[in-house]
């Protein structure tokens, strides 16, 4: 940890850093985040997720072997309620939104091959 | 002096007194936007004609001299990622097309039963994921002290609209300084209450962990009485807190006398505006001369936080925006199977920096990547926690900069997302601490751009945190500063 004064808040940014991303591994990412990227989408991204990941490794700077996970800000129990319906849907208010509807139904493509 | 001028208790006192009435209020703030909003370009959607309704209708209770909420007949804005029963909702986000949603969320259900006039939907970055308006889908908005500079973000749109006279007041969310740098930027006050403090259910989902409503306003005794009708536990949010509510206004006695006010050392670094430092360190004096004791602190894991925010924060997203797949409302892309309509779907309504989030969230989820990115932030993250724990043994109030500079060009760092996440550094913490904060005006900059002063507080000390900067309103004048429009 560098004391107070010495680090800037903008000097991570001018740093190298060692990080590698390769254009499959950010396709892989792409596919389990269900986005179709285009190339340049792709070029772009891969070179800005190495440096943004880079920066986060500054992370490593700190032993946390010791520290416990962090869960909640505050102490807090669960929050449970009597199981019971306490709202009113409005089914044509909530269909009004479908890009495609059937009657009272979502109308959605195949999806058993 | 115009009535689009009024400030939230001068404008509910004549509405009181009926020395004016909601209509011509409303009238006037419609007016306003009208002659603005062209250059402003605060507003993604205006509701004309249900304000003028909602004005005749409070102007009715008004005349029955019923007890009532400050609010009633007053009107405001809301910033558009919050559900509003009736008028379209965009998120600043193609994804959700022509949005209208099925209900109110609880922020907005409480302002209409105080009787609020909501005179339309705000601009923000899209998804609330950014710190210039510049994100949103459909137009930047523009600083109103210099059109040429961001308004910050991401509820540039309501901290614009506030600056400008638009509306009386306005609400605005804040998961990493989205109401207080935009406040900053802006010249107005703007406050994120504690998590848990005001329900969120109904706020469409950035980051669910420091997800958080609150006021945008023209001063500290607007925001107390806006926060007052905000909050308070709601059964449909599971986060909202039970604890007691204070009598936030009562709290404003201008008394400071013996408070301990904490300075963190590591919140005075290298690259911070030498403006910003002097007007800090000018509020800081002005706090001592009023019988404050100024304590140095420090908070050693601050250098940390942006990473760890960024690894959180992106990590919910990726999971919150999961949901937008084209099948129960929102753009649904024509293709030839299931899957490609989900990708192609999100691949044409999300904008880039919606998309870059997604990625880096599901990258620090992924297999192998967790443990080093996302368990890691967590640890770092209670970190940061106990350094505020620490910090709160000696003394009531953190003193800081909002932000590191004034309000930047326009396009001055889009091309550069690292650079733009990095301008959040005083902000971050106290999301991720879950932290009430405040931003008010504290000075102008050579370029006659607004300084904001931070005022972080305890858990659930609000009261505190307002009753602070309203001693400095009380004593200096940056508050009535407002822009030439």
């Amino acid at each position: 940890m560098s004391g107070p004064g010495e680090w800037h808040w903008q000097r991570p940014y001018v740093k190298n850093f060692s990080m590698k991303l390769t254009r499959a591994s950010v396709q892989r990412v792409a596919t389990l985040a269900r986005l179709r990227l285009t190339d340049d989408e792709e070029s772009a991204l891969t070179g800005q997720l190495e440096q943004i990941l880079g920066y986060m490794d500054k992370l490593n700077e700190l032993d946390t072997a010791n520290v416990e996970l962090f869960s909640h800000a505050m102490d807090s129990a669960n929050a449970l309620r009597e199981d019971r319906v306490a709202n009113q849907p409005n089914t044509e208010a909530l269909l009004a939104n479908a890009p495609e509807r059937d009657e009272t139904f979502f109308r959605v493509p195949k999806i058993i091959e | 002096m115009s009535l689009f001028a009024l400030t939230l208790h001068e404008a509910s006192e004549k509405l009181r007194r009926r020395e004016i009435s909601s209509v011509e209020l409303t009238e006037a703030v419609l007016q306003r936007i009208a002659a603005t909003d062209d250059r402003v370009r605060a507003y993604l959607t205006l509701a004309r004609d249900s304000a003028m309704e909602q004005a005749k209708q409070a102007d009715a209770r008004l005349a029955s001299g019923q007890p009532s909420s400050p609010l009633l007949g007053v009107p405001l804005a809301v910033k558009d990622n919050f559900l509003t029963q009736g008028l379209r909702t965009t998120c600043a986000s193609k994804i959700l097309g022509d949005f209208m949603p099925p209900y109110d969320a609880t922020a907005v259900a409480k302002l209409r039963a105080a009787g609020a006039v909501i005179v339309g939907k705000t601009n923000l970055d899209e998804f609330a994921m950014g710190s210039s308006a510049e994100n949103s889908a459909f137009f930047p908005t523009c600083n109103p002290w210099n059109l040429q500079r961001i308004p910050g973000g991401s509820s540039g749109g309501s901290a614009a609209a506030v600056a400008a006279d638009q509306c009386i007041a306005a609400l605005g969310t804040d998961t990493g300084g989205s109401i207080r740098q935009p406040a900053a930027c802006c010249g107005v006050v703007g406050l994120k209450p504690t998590y848990g403090r005001v329900s969120r259910y109904g706020i469409i989902a950035f980051a669910s962990s420091m997800d958080q409503v609150g006021p945008m306003t023209k001063d500290t005794r607007d925001s107390a009485l806006l926060l007052q009708a905000l909050a308070g536990h709601d059964p449909a949010d599971s986060t909202s807190s039970n604890h007691a509510v204070a009598d936030y206004s009562a709290a404003l006695t201008g008394e400071v006398k013996n408070l301990r006010i904490g300075v963190p050392k590591e919140y005075f670094v290298g690259g911070m505006q030498p403006e910003v430092e002097k007007s800090v360190r000018e509020a800081i004096r002005q706090f001592e001369q009023a019988g404050a004791k100024i304590e140095e602190i420090s908070l050693p894991h601050t250098e940390y936080a942006v990473a760890v925010y960024y690894i959180v924060a992106t990590a919910e997203a990726s999971s919150n925006l999961a949901r937008y797949d084209g099948m129960r409302f929102g753009h649904r892309a024509d293709a030839k199977d299931l899957t490609e309509t989900y990708m192609i779907s999100r691949d044409e309504g999300f904008g880039s920096e919606v998309k870059r989030r997604i990625m880096l969230g599901t990258y620090v989820l992924s297999a192998g990547y967790y443990d080093a990115y996302y368990l890691k932030a967590q640890r770092v993250r209670r970190l940061i926690k106990e350094d505020f724990d620490n910090a709160f043994k000696r003394c009531d109030v953190i003193v800081t900069p909002t932000a590191p500079t004034t309000a930047f060009k326009i396009g001055e760092k889009t091309s550069d997302p690292l650079q733009m996440y990095l301008s959040d550094i005083y902000t971050i913490s106290i999301n991720l601490a879950g932290l009430p904060a405040l931003s008010l005006p504290c000075g102008l900059d050579n370029n006659n751009l607004p300084i904001g002063l931070q005022i972080i507080g305890k858990h659930f000390d609000e009261a505190t945190v307002l009753r602070v900067a309203d001693s400095y309103e009380q004593e200096t004048n940056w508050h009535n500063q407002k822009p030439k429009l």
